[in-house]
């Protein structure tokens, strides 16, 4: 999609003096609305061209996520109000997507928010993929209590990006980004 | 940063106001801003015809994974079933826009209004007869143990062949690739660990486990075989035979694993199902995926 609309000429044509990718980065994600698509490294690049054009990219975590069309209108709505009058958001598909790329502050958002956050994401050398036929290997301390006495009922939940457990201490189900 | 509108306004704004094709809303091209170039020396149309292989295989076991919602054995798996074929739509959606993005776009594109995305016309507006995925995939279910089976084989060979095609000379083909390999061990390994939970259970499901294999055992017959597409397409695609050994590792390995008999290997037939040769079970189910795109070919919302 190729976005180039024009806002209501609130802004002159002078652009605003804010940097866009201090915009685009208050943007939070559709499902996780307590961490932004930067936390998330989904925002991958904002950058203003010579004729004033904002480019902005990101990368779905999976390749099915429906919410890459609210992440784009959102992204546009921000840019716009901001001023910025031509956005256009770009897919980026290669590097694929990795949650080794949330940053630490969107780790403590997560966990905050009741989420866990996902631990070191499997290197995928080339060659064959192993067999992983075991009970899943990771392990994730309880969001609520803090426990690190936890179990995966699930390793798909209510979307694509976590994992469901159980936390043997407090009984309380949470969900577990996990790791890809 | 408020928002003032709602997102459906938003979607609307965004998409310049004119409104969403109904099957379409929220889900922009899949492809939007990607460099679509085709690598030099590759015949677009072969490129073109490889997506569409690799793209139904994707499209048609998403579909009939989504038979299981609302009647999976438990709550837990049906979310699981329906992750994996959001995924496997995913790679489907990504692979017949790649394979519009080259002009292949099926005799029937005129069929679809101008305003719906290639790879939206490409999925409801062709025929079976061309569609380029293997029986594999267009098998009914059976029941959930023989689903399992199933999902184990399809995804322990599209694993294989997308582990290889990472490493294709069309770029967009190995960031498809790349992607697709994280998601595709999961859903691998999850139909793995039912194997073992089924063939290693009851004796009423060993049993059931046993009979998903020797029903499905047959469907790898065309699975291995090249087109002649494939190995024209040298450096672009991956040619079938080469992941055959790989791939019967990998499910002896599971089999064995769960106390169940590894059939024998069905010898290599023509990929029929590559060349638009399909049973009745691809039309009906196309018939239910198609239908209401086809009874409103212009429906907004």
């Amino acid at each position: 999609m190729r976005t180039r609309t024009r806002p209501e000429g609130l802004y002159g044509h002078y652009g605003p003096a804010v940097d866009p990718w201090e915009v685009a980065a208050t943007v939070t994600d559709p499902e996780l609305p307590m961490v932004t698509l930067a936390d998330l490294g989904v925002l991958r690049d904002v950058r203003a061209e010579t004729d004033g054009t904002v480019v902005v990219e990101i990368t779905p975590t999976y390749t099915g996520c429906p919410a890459m069309g609210v992440m784009r209108a959102d992204l546009v709505h921000a840019l716009h109000r901001a001023g910025f009058a031509d956005v256009d958001v770009r897919t980026v598909l290669s590097p694929a997507w990795s949650t080794d790329w949330i940053s630490e502050e969107g780790r403590r958002k997560l966990a905050a928010g009741g989420i866990a956050p996902p631990g070191r994401a499997p290197l995928r050398a080339p060659g064959p993929i192993p067999l992983q036929l075991g009970p899943t290997r990771r392990t994730a301390d309880c969001p609520l209590c803090g426990s690190s006495d936890t179990e995966e009922l699930s390793e798909f939940g209510a979307t694509a990006c976590k994992a469901l457990r159980r936390c043997r201490t407090c009984r309380e189900p949470f969900e577990h980004v996990k790791e890809i | 940063m408020p928002h003032e509108e709602t997102v459906y306004e938003a979607l609307d704004h965004a998409h310049g106001g004119e409104g969403q094709w109904a099957f379409g809303t929220g889900f922009d091209e899949p492809l939007a801003g990607v460099d679509t170039t085709v690598p030099d020396g590759v015949d677009p149309a072969e490129l073109g015809e490889y997506c569409l292989m690799l793209g139904d295989d994707a499209l048609v076991l998403a579909q009939r994974l989504t038979q299981w919602i609302t009647a999976a054995p438990e709550l837990e798996e049906e979310v699981a079933i329906g992750n994996v074929a959001l995924d496997l739509l995913g790679q489907a959606r990504l692979l017949l826009a790649r394979a519009g993005s080259v002009g292949v776009l099926g005799r029937s594109r005129s069929l679809a209004t101008e305003s719906i995305p290639d790879e939206d016309a490409l999925a409801y507006f062709r025929d079976p007869d061309e569609f380029r995925c293997t029986a594999l995939v267009s098998a009914p279910n059976g029941d959930f143990a023989q689903t399992m089976v199933r999902l184990l084989v399809a995804s322990t060979v599209r694993l294989a062949v997308f582990a290889r095609l990472r490493e294709s000379g069309d770029p967009v083909l190995s960031a498809i690739a790349a992607k697709g390999v994280n998601e595709l061990a999961y859903h691998r390994d999850h139909a793995g660990r039912w194997l073992l939970r089924l063939g290693d259970g009851t004796q009423e499901s060993h049993r059931r486990a046993q009979a998903g294999v020797d029903a499905v055992w047959p469907l790898l017959a065309e699975v291995f075989s090249p087109t002649g597409l494939e190995q024209r397409l040298t450096g672009i695609a991956v040619d079938p035979s080469s992941v055959r050994d790989e791939v019967r590792g990998v499910l002896t390995q599971v089999l064995e694993r769960a106390t169940l008999t590894v059939p024998p290997w069905p010898g290599d037939a023509t990929p029929r199902g590559r060349l638009g040769e399909h049973g009745p079970e691809l039309a009906d189910l196309l018939g239910s995926l198609q239908a209401l795109a086809r009874e409103h070919p212009a429906a907004t919302w």
